[in-house]
C-alpha cells in the first residue's frame, strides 16, 4: 500500500538528510530527489485529475485525533507547478554553485521543497503553522547564502518578518481550538459560526499570511530579500514560496470562512491588491537592477491575485468557478514566468558580472536563448496573448464590468501598461548597439563577458514557454481540474 | 473559569506587549526577545485552554502544541542570532 | 516618532479588546472538553501511558516530524553563514570542578527524563534540552566544541531524528501498516527508538546552534584560545 502523499512529502525530506550525510555527493542526491519527488507529485495530480480526492489519515488516527493530508484540485494545480519549477530550479542549480556552497544549498532547498509540498497537502491548522515555521526558515537561510551583508540584513528582516506573521497565525490557531473545539480544516468549518470569535480568527490567520504574501502594503521586505539572493533561490521565493502563502490564504478562504468571508473583506483585500498593482508596477518601472525589477514585479502580479477576491465573493455560482479558475491560472502562470525571468536574469549576471539594466546591451545580444526567455516571461507578465495571464486578465476584466465593480478595470490598465513598459525597456537591450564585432582589445571592463553553455539555459527558456504557450492555449483542463465538486 | 480566563487574558496581554515591543524597539535582540514574548502568549492561552478543573485530567493537546511550538521558536531565534551575529562580524 | 508609537498603542489597544471578546466568546461557547476526551480515551491504543507523549509521537506523529526538520533547517541554516565562533578560555579551577560535576548529570538526567516519557512527564525533547544544555555549559567552560563529535559524527547526529523517524514510517508503510501508524504490539518499543534518536540528534543540534557557525574539520589552535579576554 502506497501512501502518495506521505511520499510526496517524505522523499524531499529524506534527500535532505542524505544531502547532509554525504555532503562531496549533495549535487547528485539532490538532483536525484527532485526527480524522483517530482514524479511522485505528478502521480498524485494524474490521481487527482482522474476524479479521486486523495485523503491520507496518517497514523490511522483519522481527524479530529490525527493530521491528514489531501489532494483536491486546486491542490493538484499547484503542486504540479510547484514541483515543475522546482525541478527547473533544481538543474539549473547543477552549476551555479560553487563547491563550497553547493553543500549547503541542497540540503536547505530540499527541505523548503518539502515545505512546500506539505503546505500544499495540508488540512491541519497547526501542521500548517509548523510547515509555514519550516518554509521560512529554509528560505530565509537560503536568501542569504551569498553571505554579503545586504543579503544577510535583507533575509534577516524577512525571518523576522515571517516570524510575526506565523505567530499572528498561530494566536487564531490557538483561538481556533478554544471556540472550535478541532484543528482539522474540514471539522474547523463545519463548527463555525459567524460570530466575534470567527471574525477574530479571520483576521488573525489571514493578517499573518498576508505578511508572507507581501500583500500591498506589508510587501516592504519582498524586494530586498528575493534581490540579493542567489538566482535559483529569488526564483523559488517569487515563484514558490510567496505562492504557498496565497495557496493558504485561498484555501482559508474558500474552505474555513465561507461564511465569513464577505464582500466587504473581499474588497478591502480588492482595495490592498490594486495598490499593490500600481505600487509595484511603478517601482519596477524605475528600477535600476533587473532582480530588483522582478521582485517588484512580483509585489505587483500578488496585487493582481488578490483583486480576485472581491469579484468572487459578490459573484453567483457559475461565474465564481470561472474566476476561481482564471485565479488559479494567473497564480501558474506567474509561478513559471518569474522563476524563468529570475533564472534569465542570474544568467546574465553570470555572464556580465552585474545587473545593471542600462549596461546589460552586450551580455543580453550574447545569450540570445536567454532574451527569447526573458521576452517570454514578459509576455506573461505583462499578460499579451496566448499567455495565461492574458486569460486571467480578460475574465478579470469582464467581470469587473459585468458586475458593476467597474473601478477594477482601470486598475488593471495601469498596471498592465507599467509592465509593458519595464518589459519593453528591458528588451531594449537586446536591440541595442552592443557588442561591436573586433572591438580593440584592451576595451573598457564592461564588454568582459563570461561565457554560459547551452545546457544551463535552457530551464529558464522552458519555463517561460509554458506560461506563455503551454498554460494560455492549453488551460481548458485546469477548468475541468478545478470544477471538481468538493467532497 | 476563572483560573482559564486569567491565563487567557494574560496571554493576550503578552502576546500585545510582545507585538509593540516588535514594531517599536530597532535592535535586533530586542525584536527577538518581543518574538519569544508574542510565543509565550499564545502559549499561555493554549495553557489556559487545557486546563479542566482540578480533578480532570488536562487536555494533552495543547500540551502537545506548546512543546512544538516552543522547539519552532528556539530554532527560529537561534537563525535569527546567528544572522544577527554575521551582520555584527562584519562591522569591524 | 511619538504620534506613531501612540497610533500604535491605540491600535494594539483596540485589538486587545476584540482578542479578549473573541476569547470569552470561545470559552463561553465551549462547555465540552474539545478533544480531551477523544485524546485521553484512546491512550491505551497509542503504546505510551503518557496522554502527552501519544499525542506527541503517535496522534500527532507528523507535527513532530516536521519539528526535527525544522530544527536540521535552522542548524543548516547557522551552518552556512560561516565558520564557529572561537570558543572561551579554559575555565579555573572551581569552574572546571562544578563543570566536571554538572555535566555527567545532566546527561543521566536526560537518559532518565527519555525513558520516563513513556509514562510520566518527559520524552524526547526535555532529553534533548537537558543535553544541550550540557553542550552549551561545556562551551562556556572553555571547551571549544561544546563536547560535540568531530564534524562528520556531527553530520550524523544532528539528521538521526530526522533519519530514524521518516525511515520508520516508511517500514511501517512497506509492511502495510500505513505511513506512521504504529501497531498497537510494538509501538512502545518503536516509538522509544525513534525518541532515543531524536534526542541525540537535539541535543547535539541545540549544542551546535550555540557554536553560531560550522565547526572546522580540524580544529586549530585558534579554537580553543581565541575569543573573550585573549
Amino acid at each position: 500500500m502506497i501512501d502518495w502523499l506521505a511520499l510526496t512529502v517524505a522523499l524531499p525530506l529524506l534527500g535532505a538528510v542524505f544531502a547532509v550525510v554525504l555532503p562531496t555527493r549533495a549535487r547528485g542526491i539532490g538532483m536525484a530527489a527532485a526527480l524522483l519527488t517530482t514524479a511522485m507529485a505528478l502521480s498524485v495530480s494524474v490521481q487527482v485529475v482522474q476524479g479521486i480526492t486523495l485523503r491520507s489519515d496518517l497514523g490511522g488516527w483519522g481527524a479530529p485525533l490525527g493530521i491528514g493530508l489531501q489532494a483536491d484540485g486546486l491542490s493538484a494545480a499547484l503542486l504540479v507547478m510547484a514541483n515543475l519549477v522546482a525541478l527547473g530550479i533544481s538543474a539549473y542549480a547543477l552549476d551555479y554553485f560553487d563547491a563550497g556552497s553547493r553543500r549547503h544549498f541542497w540540503p536547505l532547498w530540499l527541505l523548503l521543497w518539502t515545505a512546500l509540498n506539505g503546505l500544499f497537502l495540508a488540512v491541519d491548522l497547526f501542521n500548517i503553522y509548523v510547515t509555514l515555521e519550516l518554509l521560512g526558515i529554509s528560505a530565509a537561510a537560503l536568501g542569504a547564502l551569498t553571505g554579503r551583508r545586504e543579503a544577510v540584513a535583507a533575509n534577516l528582516r524577512y525571518l523576522l518578518v515571517g516570524l510575526l506573521g506565523s505567530m499572528t497565525y498561530l494566536l487564531g490557531v490557538a483561538l481556533a481550538y478554544t471556540g472550535l473545539g478541532t484543528l482539522d480544516l474540514g471539522l474547523a468549518a463545519q463548527a463555525l459560526t459567524p460570530g466575534p470569535l470567527a471574525w477574530t480568527i479571520f483576521a488573525l490567520m489571514l493578517g499573518g499570511l498576508l505578511l508572507k504574501t507581501a500583500l500591498f502594503p506589508l510587501h516592504f521586505w519582498l524586494p530586498p530579500a528575493h534581490a540579493q539572493a542567489p538566482a535559483p533561490v529569488s526564483a523559488a521565493l517569487s515563484a514558490l514560496v510567496v505562492k504557498a502563502a496565497f495557496y493558504l490564504i485561498l484555501r482559508l478562504w474558500l474552505d474555513l470562512f465561507g461564511p465569513v468571508a464577505g464582500p466587504a473583506a473581499g474588497t478591502l483585500l480588492g482595495m490592498l491588491g490594486a495598490g499593490g498593482v500600481v505600487w509595484g508596477s511603478w517601482r519596477a518601472f524605475r528600477a535600476e537592477r533587473l532582480k530588483l525589477l522582478a521582485a517588484y514585479s512580483t509585489v505587483a502580479q500578488v496585487g493582481y491575485l488578490f483583486m480576485f477576491f472581491p469579484l468572487m465573493a459578490a459573484a453567483a455560482i457559475p461565474r465564481r468557478q470561472e474566476l476561481f479558475g482564471a485565479l488559479v491560472l494567473l497564480a501558474l502562470t506567474h509561478g513559471f514566468a518569474k522563476a524563468g525571468l529570475f533564472l534569465s536574469a542570474g544568467l546574465l549576471q553570470k555572464t556580465a558580472g552585474h545587473d545593471r539594466i542600462a549596461e546589460l546591451g552586450p551580455a543580453t545580444q550574447s545569450l540570445p536563448a536567454v532574451a527569447f526567455a526573458i521576452g517570454f516571461a514578459g509576455v506573461a507578465l505583462i499578460g499579451l496573448p496566448p499567455s495565461g495571464t492574458f486569460v486571467a486578465k480578460w475574465v478579470l476584466l469582464s467581470e469587473s464590468f459585468a458586475s458593476g465593480q467597474w473601478w477594477w478595470a482601470p486598475v488593471v490598465l495601469a498596471g498592465t501598461l507599467l509592465a509593458a513598459a519595464y518589459v519593453f525597456r528591458l528588451l531594449a537591450n537586446a536591440f541595442g548597439p552592443g557588442l561591436q564585432p573586433g572591438a580593440a582589445g584592451g576595451g573598457d571592463q564592461s564588454q568582459c563577458l563570461v561565457p554560459i553553455g547551452r545546457a544551463v539555459q535552457a530551464p529558464a527558456l522552458l519555463m517561460t514557454l509554458i506560461a506563455v504557450v503551454l498554460l494560455g492555449l492549453g488551460a481548458e483542463p485546469l477548468w475541468t481540474l478545478l470544477q471538481e465538486p468538493p467532497p | 473559569m476563572i483560573t482559564q480566563l486569567v491565563y487567557g487574558l494574560a496571554g493576550i496581554v503578552l502576546f500585545l506587549l510582545g507585538v509593540w515591543s516588535f514594531l517599536v524597539h530597532d535592535p535586533l535582540l530586542r525584536k527577538l526577545i518581543a518574538l519569544n514574548i508574542m510565543g509565550a502568549g499564545v502559549f499561555h492561552i493554549l495553557m489556559a485552554v487545557a486546563y479542566r478543573g482540578l480533578d480532570a485530567p488536562p487536555d494533552p493537546i495543547p500540551h502537545a502544541l506548546v512543546l512544538t511550538g516552543i522547539v519552532v521558536a528556539v530554532s527560529a531565534t537561534a537563525l535569527a542570532l546567528t544572522l544577527g551575529q554575521r551582520l555584527e562580524r562584519r562591522d569591524d | 516618532m511619538r504620534t506613531r508609537n501612540a497610533l500604535i498603542i491605540i491600535a494594539l489597544a483596540l485589538i486587545g479588546a476584540a482578542l479578549a471578546w473573541a476569547f470569552l466568546d470561545a470559552v463561553a461557547g465551549q462547555t465540552d472538553a474539545r478533544l480531551a476526551d477523544l485524546a485521553l480515551e484512546r491512550v491505551p491504543e497509542s503504546g505510551v501511558s503518557n496522554p502527552v507523549t501519544s499525542v506527541l509521537l503517535n496522534y500527532r506523529a507528523y507535527d513532530t516530524l516536521l519539528e526535527l526538520a525544522v530544527l536540521l533547517a535552522s542548524i543548516l541554516g547557522i551552518w552556512s553563514t560561516g565558520p564557529a565562533l572561537p570558543g572561551f578560555l579554559p575555565a579555573g579551577p572551581v569552574l572546571s570542578g562544578l563543570v566536571a560535576s554538572v555535566v555527567p548529570l545532566l546527561v543521566l538526567t536526560a537518559g532518565y527524563m527519555l525513558w520516563v516519557g513513556g509514562h510520566a512527564p518527559g520524552g524526547a525533547f526535555q532529553a534533548g534540552a537537558l543535553l544541550g544544555a550540557a553542550g552549551v555549559v561545556l562551551r562556556l567552560a572553555g571547551e571549544p566544541r561544546a563536547g560535540l563529535p568531530p564534524l562528520p559524527w556531527l553530520r550524523l547526529a544532528i539528521m538521526l531524528g530526522v533519519l530514524t523517524f521518516t525511515m520508520t514510517a516508511l517500514v511501517l508503510m512497506a509492511v502495510g501498516a500505513g505511513f506512521l501508524t504504529f501497531p498497537l504490539a510494538v509501538a512502545k518499543w518503536l516509538i522509544l527508538f525513534v525518541e532515543a534518536a531524536a534526542t541525540l540528534a537535539i541535543g547535539a543540534t541545540l549544542a551546535a546552534a550555540y557554536l553560531a557557525g560550522e565547526p572546522l574539520a580540524v580544529p586549530t589552535a585558534s579554537d580553543r584560545h581565541g575569543g573573550i579576554g585573549h
